[in-house]
């Protein structure tokens, strides 16, 4: 007769596969082996007290990661073999995907670099476990991200060399630099900022609503591996929550310390995620909801549940919230009309908003979009149609902290342009809100290195001075190919050949 | 102040079921669908019973197993082997 095999429950396997793999070292001491634990200030009692909810070990983490790709790559091959990128809705929503590939997929990467360092730096076998299944899964959603666009790259300008462009383009600097600051920071700052701040607070608006608006636009490749790379971020963001609670139960005078990191990294979050609002409310063709509505669902109901279980421990939700709040009703709009001047220098095109387009804006955004915003795209609508398509050819000056050109308004005053500026040792530095000033003056010593793509190529490091250059040879966008507006550009062309229509330029000499 | 739980799946076969499990065992919970996905929300508690599942499934299952059709959650979470809590307590 067979024995029936005895299982280990959950919780019992989670503990022989985890923490009992880790030993008390004899040869060295601890603090030698993980001398970054303790120059933050931080103080932990007891790392026992670490608790992974979802009990992951190893064995399950291969079994289940093995499937989900397994089911991801059969989805890429599909929408390959059936050239699943002419069924999208419009190919100006290609260019959502250009801006995706260059700014977010290497920040993927960024992670996974991120995690494999801090996964080295914690005494605690846990946290140490943890960080190391979210190295590899961030390492997953660099790759699943690249084979997915790769399709795209065939038919598509301007994603061609995107970790290139990361490196170097100006508004990539903007996610780039959230990154790099995360990074070179300590272990549990880059745990407060990337797991707590970033994954559990606020990547939900990156992720969910987007990735389903990619469903909406029959872009079946990106819907998978965003819903796919998910299915990790539900772990990520239980890994940032619990990260959080056991720091502040360890000891009382964390508390301080952590409540100005989730000042600071809420802040740079929603900054680097202006970028996702324009990719929202215009870049998608078929809109599923607005980015106002997005941070209503996913910052403020959420969010607000999140700082009310927060409070027991004194913390308070983020300093400047109420400004992000405020800013839902314009940011977009603010840099979509940014982006719309220097497509020049982008490897992606933009456009004015078709007539039913700004309709749904005036509908979601009846307080502001009809008196603030759609007069300007019908000015820039008239100049365009007079041969004036308008480029704005003066670089624009960006922000010391998060590297956003100095564009957004006041709380409360929408035509009041937000700047701040300071001086440091003889130095005068430029900052676009009190928040990311704030942030200058806590760590001027971290700021004044920023790399400021406006200044490098000022100061002659981009290998010109010439917009055409340092575009062409210093960023690899390929001039009349990748930049400039849609209409009229390869992209339209190629994607009114694929729809049966005339090329672009025939319609608009009919016109 | 309302302090809600929520759980997004992949709109899929597998999650259908998962829909249907948690909506049955907790009664209090919205559903919402949007494209591709299936959004349940509730206030302070849902709770995912893997005895509800196997009933709905007409099989064995592995409370794990649901990593792979979830896309997001907010709440505090509490699995073991019988159970996957998202709780503001």
């Amino acid at each position: 007769m067979a024995v029936k095999n005895k299982k280990l429950n959950l919780k019992d396997k989670y503990q022989y596969l985890t923490r009992d793999m880790a030993w008390e070292p004899t040869y060295q001491k601890m603090e030698d082996i993980y001398p970054d634990e303790r120059f933050e200030g931080i103080k932990i009692v007891d790392w026992s007290q670490w608790e992974d909810p979802f009990r992951l070990t190893m064995d399950a983490y291969w079994k289940y990661q093995a499937e989900k790709e397994k089911k991801l790559y059969a989805i890429f091959d599909a929408f390959a073999q059936n050239n699943g990128h002419q069924n999208i809705s419009d190919a100006r929503y290609v260019n959502a995907l250009k801006l995706f590939l260059s700014g977010v997929s290497p920040l993927e990467h960024a992670a996974f670099q991120g995690y494999s360092k801090v996964g080295r730096q914690f005494s605690g076998a846990g946290a140490r476990v943890a960080c190391q299944m979210q190295a590899i899964d961030e390492l997953r959603h660099s790759q699943t991200q690249q084979h997915a666009m790769s399709h795209y790259n065939k038919h598509f300008n301007g994603l061609h060399d995107a970790p290139h462009m990361h490196d170097r383009v100006w508004f990539l600097s903007v996610p780039k630099s959230f990154f790099d600051d995360a990074r070179s920071a300590g272990p549990f700052e880059f745990l407060t900022a990337i797991s707590f701040s970033f994954e559990y607070v606020l990547t939900n608006l990156l992720f969910v609503p987007f990735m389903s608006g990619a469903a909406y636009n029959g872009d079946m490749a990106t819907v998978t591996f965003g819903f796919s790379a998910q299915s990790d971020e539900a772990r990520h963001m239980t890994l940032g929550l619990e990260v959080i609670k056991f720091i502040l139960e360890q000891h009382e005078d964390n508390v301080p310390i952590v409540q100005r990191w989730i000042d600071k990294w809420f802040w740079r979050g929603f900054r680097l995620l202006s970028l996702v609002s324009m990719m929202m409310d215009y870049m998608l063709p078929n809109k599923v909801m607005s980015w106002s509505e997005a941070w209503e669902v996913y910052y403020e109901q959420n969010g607000g549940a999140l700082f009310k279980d927060l409070e027991r421990y004194g913390i308070r939700p983020p300093k400047y919230q109420d400004v992000a709040n405020d800013a839902k009703h314009h940011l977009s709009h603010q840099l979509w009309t940014t982006f719309y001047q220097y497509s020049q220098a982008t490897n992606f095109h933009t456009w004015i908003p078709e007539k039913e387009e700004m309709d749904w804006m005036s509908e979601k955004y009846p307080e502001t979009f009809d008196k603030y915003y759609r007069p300007r795209y019908e000015y820039l609508a008239k100049e365009a149609a007079a041969g004036r398509r308008f480029y704005n050819n003066t670089l624009p000056q960006l922000c010391q902290v998060c590297q956003v050109p100095t564009l957004f308004t006041e709380m409360g005053a929408p035509t009041k342009l937000s700047h701040r500026q300071l001086v440091h040792e003889g130095e005068r530095y430029h900052f676009c809100s009190e928040a990311c000033c704030d942030i200058f003056k806590h760590e001027p010593e971290k700021y004044v290195q920023a790399w400021l793509p406006v200044h490098q190529i000022y100061q002659g490091n981009c290998e010109g001075a010439d917009v055409e250059t340092v575009v062409q040879k210093y960023y690899h966008i390929n001039i009349g190919e990748d930049n400039f507006e849609y209409l009229g550009s390869p992209d339209h062309k190629h994607w009114m050949s694929i729809k049966g229509e005339k090329p672009a330029d025939e319609n608009q000499d009919a016109a | 102040m309302s302090q809600l739980v929520f759980i997004v799946f992949q709109d899929n076969d597998n999650a259908r079921y998962l829909a249907e499990a948690v909506m049955e065992d907790n009664p209090h919970a919205e559903l919402q669908h949007q494209p591709a996905m299936i959004r349940i929300q509730a206030e302070k508690r849902l709770v995912i019973n893997r005895e509800t599942m196997e009933e709905k499934l007409g099989r064995d299952w592995d409370v794990q197993e649901m990593l792979i059709d979830v896309i997001s959650i907010g709440g505090n979470v509490d699995e073991d082997d019988d159970h996957f809590i998202l709780e503001w307590k």
